[in-house]
């Protein structure tokens, strides 16, 4: 079948199987492989892309679901070739390892701190407790989402 | 990853990720992103039985499906049979016999993975069950099966140091176990196999150590090595689990087989049986100290379960057995180490390499002895703890810095974390937080401390070597520095660490990383610790190299042309064992303690870890920010194998091969991890600065447990502890 979908402000469509998730239909036919898979089971948040502005992990969607409807994933993140603050924020605060959890951390955030622009510790936690990051032991993706936080509101 | 860095620090100072950008974008490239057009996709077909003869396979089905292009068994192999780190035992594909659950039998290459994995029902294999050995001490028994034409014993080695007939005033004896952890690097196995030419093959791949997987596939493929080229793509993570050969001969045998290029990708469930694992082990220890604490007779017997075949087993009871008796000095010992073949999946490197399980013994151990001298658990470590110039029970003597006090007495100072009620605190800060399952009002807490160690790189002789070049030019933008090795960043910072010693060697800002290939000699693995030490040490001298040139031409203003320089550097040379376990097996080691705050909802068995405290010895921090970011990963995994992490094995099968089952510290169970870095630079070592990715998840495994004995004044012999473990104080 072939699925359309708008993807980071731009129409794309491809021929997929009908049982494909969207990350697959994102990944292997439409070559967007920031969005990663490391579970297909939704346990991980590494697929975790917008669909239809609310955040979903993509391996748990079928690609069929997101027929024209619109999907943003991490590289439509940044704005005119510049980091988004929560971007630059992970990268200094040292919250990057191997860097396969981060596409998924790195979009978590930015629905967090949409949603609420001063979360308290507590909420942060829970707010990625769908996310698994092998590699940091969180604690430098907690410094990220503060500094993050900080940034957006204008802070240094 | 080619990666041009201006403006960064040197050696010493935090400077930022060099792949943190393309990391942050979705952009820089892991293996499972790997593609090219026209490429095949391979899938494997892995045995269910634990133990069982093949009597016969029929792929005919499997080739018919329209689309898949190539069907391969054992009969396909085109060269060496088997493969292995150490003894080449394992089969590329199994040929008369399956010797775990999970092993590769067949391989498909087609057009896409849905029908690469629908080929994959279409294959029949009839199997005779065999008797299954899947317990360790089972495999000792005389009348065990034996797994191997050799018998079920992988390595049995004795240290006897001193009279291990001592007497002594005081003993405390008892029995430990810890289970079998999956690494779990995020990133699955992947690599992406491009037929070349001259009949070669080029294959990109996700690994921790280039050459040795060439060293495994050449024969396998029956290639000269300068044929099969390796070049390493993204890694996302690996912690020993990358160590051994997953899927690299097999898609270098589709890709040579079909003239296309094939990319294998593991799912989740697949990764589970595709590398090995931590080894699960059972220990006793009998300790002996005198009236006034000091330790003097040390008795300890480890059998550690290998499974089906050899991978890295005879190098973990190694190490196990020779830190059995801890960061301590004792004058006689008799440690006895062994470990077997069973019909489990295979197990082999995971962070800490033998050195987790002994700690999570000795330390529980030091504690007993401490309850039965009424000494106070700290006081009784700091009386015994190991010093530069300590002998160990191996006759080797600590040459280097040994700062076990110094790791317990920052501890120490630490206040502890302050204690809160559970009356009025939110449910999410309770154990079983997110579940809301209690309301606190059984809560006990209990604070444990652990000290432990570990060798840096490899021991017992191996000839261990990393090759760097380094080359320098001046163009329109200035002085440029580019370097290459085999050495892969798996994600703990080693191109950061790299262009750090380069800057700080050479003060050129422009530095150019080359995307690590064998085309250069081996840089050895990203395993033990060792890369910082062995690579960095190889970068520092080439660049040495290239100064001293600059210099002679009169610097690098009037430099005509690039200079170059090509150096590899050789850690000090260790020795084997003799018949009594003596000899100079380890390079050097790395020390690190840890103290953990934990609340046990008594009624309903669950754990709230409050903190962690961790200090560690890593001789100099050449990037601090870095070095937190292992000892709080080292942590986490620490907390996970103490709390929640073990393959679930029930007669040889895995039980829990996905991430719904097998549970890893998620943000939620990760408390706030405090650590100190304790700098006392390492004679003979580059800058002085030891490996950094191991000591925390040495040592925090027993600290945990030890909390949890502290709040709920039960034995817990065995980690992970499991709710039942803890519940109806
Ligand atoms: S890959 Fe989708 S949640 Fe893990
Ligand atoms: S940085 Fe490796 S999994 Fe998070």
């Amino acid at each position: 079948m072939v699925v359309r979908v708008k993807v980071n402000n731009e129409w794309r469509e491809a021929e997929v199987w009908p049982g494909a998730s969207l990350l697959t239909f994102l990944r292997d036919r439409l070559g967007l492989y920031g969005s990663k898979n490391a579970c297909e089971q939704g346990e991980c948040g590494s697929c975790s892309v917008w669909l239809e502005g609310a955040l979903v992990c993509s391996c748990l969607v079928l690609a069929a679901q997101a027929h024209e409807r619109e999907v943003r994933t991490v590289e439509g993140l940044m704005a005119d070739e510049r980091l988004h603050p929560i971007q630059e924020a992970f990268v200094e605060a040292g919250a990057v390892q191997c860097g396969f959890c981060t596409p998924g951390f790195v979009v978590a955030v930015a629905e967090l701190l949409q949603k609420d622009p001063t979360p308290s510790p507590a909420t942060v936690r829970e707010a990625l407790s769908g996310n698994l990051c092998r590699c940091t032991g969180y604690q430098k993706i907690l410094d990220a989402v503060s500094l993050a936080s900080s940034r957006m509101r204008g802070g240094t | 990853m080619n990666v041009d860095i201006r403006r960064q620090g040197g050696v010493g100072e935090s400077v930022r990720r060099v792949d943190g950008i393309p990391k942050v974008k979705g952009a820089f490239e892991y293996a499972s992103d790997l593609h090219r057009d026209g490429m095949l996709w391979g899938a494997t077909l892995r045995s269910p039985h634990p133990h069982a003869q093949i009597i016969s396979m029929d792929v005919s089905a499997a080739a018919a499906v329209p689309g898949v292009v190539a069907v391969l068994t054992h009969a396909d192999v085109p060269g060496k049979p088997t493969f292995g780190l150490d003894v080449q035992d394992q089969p590329v594909l199994a040929k008369d016999v399956v010797r775990y659950a999970g092993e590769a039998v067949a391989i498909v290459a087609a057009e896409d993975p849905e029908l690469a994995r629908a080929a994959l029902e279409k294959i029949a294999v009839n199997y005779k069950p065999l008797t299954r050995v899947t317990d360790m001490e089972q495999a000792l028994e005389k009348s065990a099966p034996p797994i191997h034409p050799q018998g079920n014993i992988v390595r049995s080695l004795t240290i006897v140091h001193g009279d291990p007939q001592a007497r002594a005033d005081v003993w405390v004896e008892g029995m430990y176990e810890t289970g079998m952890q999956d690494q779990a690097p995020l990133g699955p196995e992947a690599g992406l196999a491009v037929p070349a030419a001259d009949g070669g093959v080029d294959l990109f791949i996700a690994t921790q150590w280039l050459h040795a997987d060439l060293g495994q596939l050449a024969p396998c493929l029956d290639l000269p090595p300068e044929k099969v080229r390796l070049h390493l793509s993204g890694v996302g993570g690996a912690f020993g689990a990358r160590e051994d050969v997953s899927m690299q001969i097999h898609a270098c045998m589709l890709a040579l087989r079909t003239r296309r290029p094939v990319k294998m990708s593991y799912g989740r469930q697949e990764s589970f049986y595709g590398h090995v694992h931590r080894h699960p082990a059972r220990i006793w220890m009998r300790h002996g100290a005198s009236r006034d604490g000091k330790l003097v007779n040390i008795q300890a017997r480890l059998l550690v379960d290998g499974g089906a075949y050899t991978s890295t087993s005879p190098a973990v009871i190694g190490n196990a057995t020779s830190f059995a008796a801890g960061p301590y000095e004792v004058p006689n010992a008799r440690l006895v180490g062994t470990a077997v073949f069973t019909n489990n999946p295979p197990c082999g490197a995971m962070r800490g390499f033998g050195a987790v399980q002994a700690c999570f013994a000795y330390e529980a151990q030091m504690d007993k002895l401490a309850a039965a001298l009424n000494l106070d658990p700290i006081e009784l470590r700091l009386k015994n703890a190991l010093r530069s110039g300590s002998v160990l029970p191996t006759g080797q003597p600590i040459a280097g810095v040994a700062p076990v006090r110094a790791c317990l007495q920052r501890l120490q100072a630490l206040p502890l974390p302050p204690e809160e009620s559970a009356l009025d605190r939110d449910p999410m800060l309770l154990p079983g937080g997110a579940g809301n399952v209690g309301h606190g009002e059984a809560l006990k807490r209990g604070v444990g401390i652990a000290v432990g160690y570990k060798n840096l790189g490899y021991s017992e002789g191996f000839d261990d070597s990393s090759e760097a070049w380094v080359r320098v030019s001046v163009d329109n933008e200035g002085p440029l520095a580019e370097v290459k090795t085999a050495a892969v960043d798996v994600g703990q910072g080693l191109d950061t660490i790299v262009t750090q010693i380069v800057r700080s060697e050479l003060g050129i800002d422009r530095v150019i990383l080359r995307q690590p290939d064998t085309a250069i000699g081996s840089a050895g693995s990203s395993s033990a610790s060792r890369q910082t030490m062995m690579t960095g040490g190889a970068v520092q001298l080439a660049c040495q190299a290239v100064r001293a040139e600059i210099d002679r031409q009169g610097g690098l203003a009037d430099l005509r042309r690039p200079v170059e320089a090509s150096r590899v550097f050789h850690h000090r040379s260790t020795g084997k064992l003799d018949a009594n376990g003596q000899g100079d097996p380890h390079v050097t080691f790395a020390f690190g303690a840890a103290r953990a705050v934990v609340e046990v909802d008594q009624e309903l068995g669950l754990v709230r870890v409050v903190q962690l405290a961790v200090a560690q010895d890593v001789g100099r921090a050449l990037n601090p920010q870095s070095v937190l970011g292992q000892i709080e990963g080292g942590s986490a995994q620490g907390l996970g194998l103490a709390l929640m992490e073990e393959i679930a094995l029930v007669e040889g099968q895995v039980k829990n091969a996905s991430f719904t089952d097998y549970l890893i510290p998620t943000i939620l169970d990760m408390p706030p991890v405090i650590s100190e870095i304790i700098e006392e630079p390492e004679p003979g070592l580059p800058y002085g600065a030891k490996g950094v990715g191991e000591p925390s998840t040495v040592v925090v495994p027993a600290a945990v447990v030890a909390a949890l004995r502290h709040a709920t004044g039960r034995e817990l012999r065995r980690a992970p502890v499991k709710p039942d473990d803890l519940v109806g104080l």
